[in-house]
């Protein structure tokens, strides 16, 4: 059975009713996709399959056939971020981390879907997720950002003592 | 796993059939959003696994105001069916969900461990629909009540009904972070005048309230009435007590949509 995970076909040797989440992590050792609750119900598995935000700890991976896997890890680079990863990363959108993975791919395919900055569209198609930090406020300013086009300057982002986009912290 | 499974991968509704046969040892894997955590968590090792993904199931079909949704269609292609199956489809978990779980999965789920399943049962009774399904002794057509009532080892291949005249939708509220409502109750007119309505989280399985359709023109009385029909439970989204308390406020909001969209 073969598996075409960010541009890259893989030969695999787990059985076809594998999740897709064991398989990324463990075969491939691909461990954006995060093994929260297994069972559907906290989104940090979240990947794109032909650009869809499926949970992959749900998926057989039998039921991929030759569609392609979309990881953070095929999102961008250090060097050349992903519009959403400059847009988490400015608006502090992470805390903990652990349900940043599966957030971003939600958000990337809702951008990429054509999703506005509307905040009732932003919470419906992000629903799946949960964080616990309690951090949706500055994850669906971030998401907007994206859908606005916004562009930011990272560098100025980690270093201004006078940035605005996060409150009262210097 | 203790062994490697049999696999098959149908590319018919014949195919799917016959390689289900009367279903015994038989795994049925569509959406996978219900059965991978049993396979995952090893509560589930199944001999014989049968992948619909491929199945010719999937689809919506209309002919004349005969709607005929394949089992294996994704319920995400439910939401903008007419009330009450369309609202229903929109309130089941989230959109990533409703992308990868199917109409089949849902209709056929079994009572859940701690929460209630077959979200799309009461709207399906509520517009009257017929199961298709396959099994031993073959092919057979019959009302849904009847297809829940005695489901082991069919199955389902697509569900049909005849657009409503009118419908509507209540559910319990829910946080984003709950996948399962807790109840919900779907309420149809049809051509015909006949009205139905159907409670989803008020038993083990979606069912008829027989004694609210009699008294449909009278909110509160319908209200009131559907507690005859049903025997609440406690599970982990709400208790029995809440669940008899709150059928007849969703009976009566069903029914005041109903109203006011015919």
């Amino acid at each position: 059975m073969n598996l075409a995970v960010n541009g890259t076909a893989h030969e695999l040797e787990s059985g076809p009713l594998t999740s897709l989440l064991d398989v990324l992590r463990e075969e491939l050792g691909i461990t954006s996709p995060k093994a929260g609750c297994e069972q559907g119900g906290c989104g940090a598995c979240t990947v794109l399959v032909d650009g869809e935000p499926r949970r992959s700890c749900l998926l057989p991976v039998g039921a991929v056939g030759e569609a392609e896997i979309t990881t953070v890890e095929g999102l961008g680079t250090p060097e050349n971020l992903a519009a959403v990863q400059q847009a988490f990363t400015h608006h502090y959108a992470a805390q903990c981390g652990f349900c940043t993975s599966g957030l971003m791919m939600a958000a990337h395919a809702y951008v990429a879907h054509g999703g506005t900055a509307d905040q009732d569209a932003i919470a419906e198609a992000l629903g799946g997720h949960v964080c616990r930090c309690t951090g949706y406020v500055k994850i669906i300013a971030a998401v907007a950002a994206v859908a606005r086009g916004d562009s930011f300057d990272l560098a100025t982002t980690a270093a201004s003592p006078g940035m605005t986009n996060i409150g009262g912290v210097r | 796993m203790a062994s490697a499974p049999e696999m098959v991968f149908p590319t018919s509704p014949a195919d799917a059939a016959a390689a289900f046969g009367d279903g015994s040892g038989v795994t049925v894997v569509a959406g996978g959003t219900i059965v991978m955590p049993e396979i995952s968590y090893g509560r589930l090792e199944p001999a014989k696994a049968i992948m619909l993904t491929q199945a010719g199931l999937a689809g919506v079909t209309r002919d004349g105001t005969t709607v005929t949704v394949g089992a294996a269609t994704p319920i995400a292609e439910l939401v903008d069916l007419p009330a009450p199956l369309g609202p229903c489809a929109a309130n089941i978990a989230d959109r990533e969900i409703r992308g990868q779980a199917t109409l089949g999965g849902n209709v056929c789920a079994g009572a859940g461990h701690d929460a209630p399943r077959g979200d799309l049962q009461g709207a399906l009774l509520a517009v009257g629909a017929t199961a298709r399904s396959a099994g031993a002794g073959g092919e057979r057509s019959e009302p849904l009540d009847d297809f829940l009532a005695n489901r082991g080892g069919r199955l389902l291949l697509d569900v049909s009904f005849e657009e409503p005249a009118a419908g509507g939708f209540a559910a319990l509220d829910r946080p984003h972070t709950h996948d399962y409502t807790a109840m919900a109750v779907s309420a149809a007119r049809a051509a015909d005048g006949t009205v139905r309505v159907a409670a989803t989280g008020a038993g083990t399985h979606g069912q008829r309230l027989l004694s609210a359709e009699v008294k449909a023109d009278d909110l509160a009385a319908a209200g009131d009435a559907a507690l005859a029909d049903v025997t609440p439970h406690d599970d982990a989204l709400a208790s029995a007590w809440y669940r008899s308390k709150t059928l007849p406020v969703l009976v009566r909001r069903a029914l005041t949509q109903l109203k006011e969209t015919s």
